[in-house]
């Protein structure tokens, strides 16, 4: 959270001590001590599913853009439309590079008529920052890092709302999946949004970072809410299709490689960072695509692993992988060289290829 | 963390633990450190590649023990044939994760040669303090 003196040791968030009393698996992530898991990840996966998890994700960052022109300002600097995006509303976007790779994926909320928080990965929050800082410079528009401000705590999974209604008055049934209120929930005040990164229904709690604690003891009292880590996080997040910034997107990689080319706004009013290259890159054939793999046996792709043909010829590169705890069988997503065919594939795992086939992603949706 | 460093077990560099060394039938049982199993996370996957009855060298990766964050090899500790390989772990891996002294043992080996350079608790303890 706050800036650390020693650029080696990693930042505590405000619910360190709270994850040390769980015992929890502590690791460096993006230069944040996170919980990788508590009691065990495979349990903390299934309460997601199947009744609630408590992530702290404070790592995440918050920089807010405001003033006159910030909509202007933002639908310069991202991909997306946000300008004309409602109050109380949320968009996934992404920042691009101006030959077209991706830079960050975002959330970003309407929080007024002249606010917006733009919601950035923990090890993109500088370049973030930096990025539209420079961009929005000849607008009316401030941009500001509230990163070390708030705590962001989120409660993913079927029962979150039933949950998360015992402890606030907001109307938590209108509010619709991809939008925000402001509201006291367990005594804070916290800007209360309908997202998440796991394929579940759920809620994710901007709040104080003098809130965090109490408002983190209050939900964890709650009978099958089970405190899950970043390790859960991320087969969930799998397993629902959703790309990891560092694995499915990089620089090295456009929106529509990544397959979220709709996310990009070629049609939106005057010009945005990447517009031209993005333009060329909609018009041609993308040269490779991501994919779903399910692999037939055990052993599973892991990131950096290559893809071959039948004929062990490469043809791609796995980018995230693991055994899925809902489907029981190893999963992955990797980028296929464009004329590939989709069966008879196989991943090279450390030496031995194992026979996989390609599917349609997500691996999961919520029924 | 703390971790169990048991004191009667001798250990490798590549985290794996040897028990019944200068045994009459001259058979040791193996398995992975607490500290191993807790690094990789709950198991849910085990592979020993060699039979019952293969030999295998000390040192020579033998098998692989994976989690849902990521996979490590195990290396056999010590030189001779594999007498038993633990089907219960190979059916429900997580079990390694809970016992690994125990009812995690991984397999068996009768010692074709006195083992080399196992090290014992207090030398494995000082290693996984340093890693």
């Amino acid at each position: 959270m706050s800036a650390d003196p020693n650029p080696n040791t990693p930042v505590k968030t405000p619910l360190h001590d709270v994850h040390l009393d769980l015992g929890a698996n502590l690791v460096d992530f993006a230069g944040h001590l996170m919980p990788l898991r508590y009691a065990g990840e495979t349990a903390e996966h299934q309460a997601v599913r199947t009744g609630a998890g408590l992530f702290d994700l404070s790592h995440m960052g918050e920089i807010f853009l405001s003033g006159p022109d910030a909509g202007a300002a933002l639908d310069h600097a991202v991909v997306g439309k946000l300008a004309s995006m409602a109050v109380g509303k949320a968009r996934y976007t992404m920042l691009c590079a101006p030959d077209g790779g991706v830079l960050d994926d975002l959330i970003v909320y309407r929080l007024g008529d002249e606010t917006w928080m733009v919601v950035a990965n923990a090890a993109n929050v500088a370049v973030v920052r930096d990025a539209l800082t420079e961009r929005v410079a000849r607008f009316d528009a401030a941009v500001e890092d509230r990163s070390a401000s708030y705590a962001l705590i989120a409660l993913q999974g079927p029962r979150s709302q039933k949950i998360l209604g015992a402890f606030t008055d907001a109307p938590l049934a209108d509010l619709r999946y991809y939008a925000i209120l402001a509201g006291r929930v367990a005594g804070v005040d916290a800007l209360v949004a309908r997202t998440g990164y796991t394929g579940e229904d759920g809620f994710e709690l901007f709040v104080d970072v003098a809130d965090a604690v109490p408002l983190w003891k209050a939900l964890e009292r709650v009978d099958d809410v089970v405190p899950a880590g970043l390790s859960a996080r991320d087969t969930l997040r799998l397993e629902a299709g959703m790309p990891l910034y560092g694995n499915e997107l990089t620089p090295d990689v456009t929106p529509f490689e990544a397959g979220l080319g709709r996310v990009v706004k070629l049609d939106k009013p005057g010009d945005f960072v990447g517009k031209s290259a993005l333009e060329a890159v909609a018009q041609t054939p993308p040269g490779r695509r991501l994919v779903g793999l399910v692999a037939h046996g055990r052993r599973a792709p892991r990131k950096g692993y290559q893809v071959v043909t039948s004929g062990g010829t490469p043809c791609g590169v796995v980018t995230s992988g693991a055994p899925s705890p809902t489907l029981g069988r190893p999963i992955a997503m990797a980028y296929l060289d464009s004329g590939v065919e989709e069966t008879g594939l196989a991943v090279d795992v450390r030496g031995r290829p194992e026979p996989v086939d390609v599917v349609a992603l997500p691996f999961y949706k919520r029924s | 963390m703390i971790v169990s460093v048991p004191e009667q077990l001798r250990y490798s560099e590549e985290h794996e633990w040897v028990s019944g060394l200068g045994g009459e039938d001259g058979i040791v049982t193996v398995g992975i450190t607490a500290h191993a199993a807790d690094a990789l996370g709950e198991i849910v996957y085990i592979e020993v590649q060699p039979s019952e009855g293969d030999t295998v060298e000390a040192g020579e990766p033998c098998g692989e023990v994976e989690s849902t964050k990521s996979v490590s090899d195990i290396y056999s500790p010590v030189s001779g044939e594999i007498t038993a390989i633990n089907a219960a772990v190979v059916d429900e891996p997580k079990v390694i994760n809970d016992d690994p002294y125990g009812e995690g043992w991984i397999f068996k080996v009768r010692v074709s040669e006195e083992p080399g350079d196992l090290l014992d608790s207090a030398a494995y303890e000082k290693l996984i303090e340093e890693a």
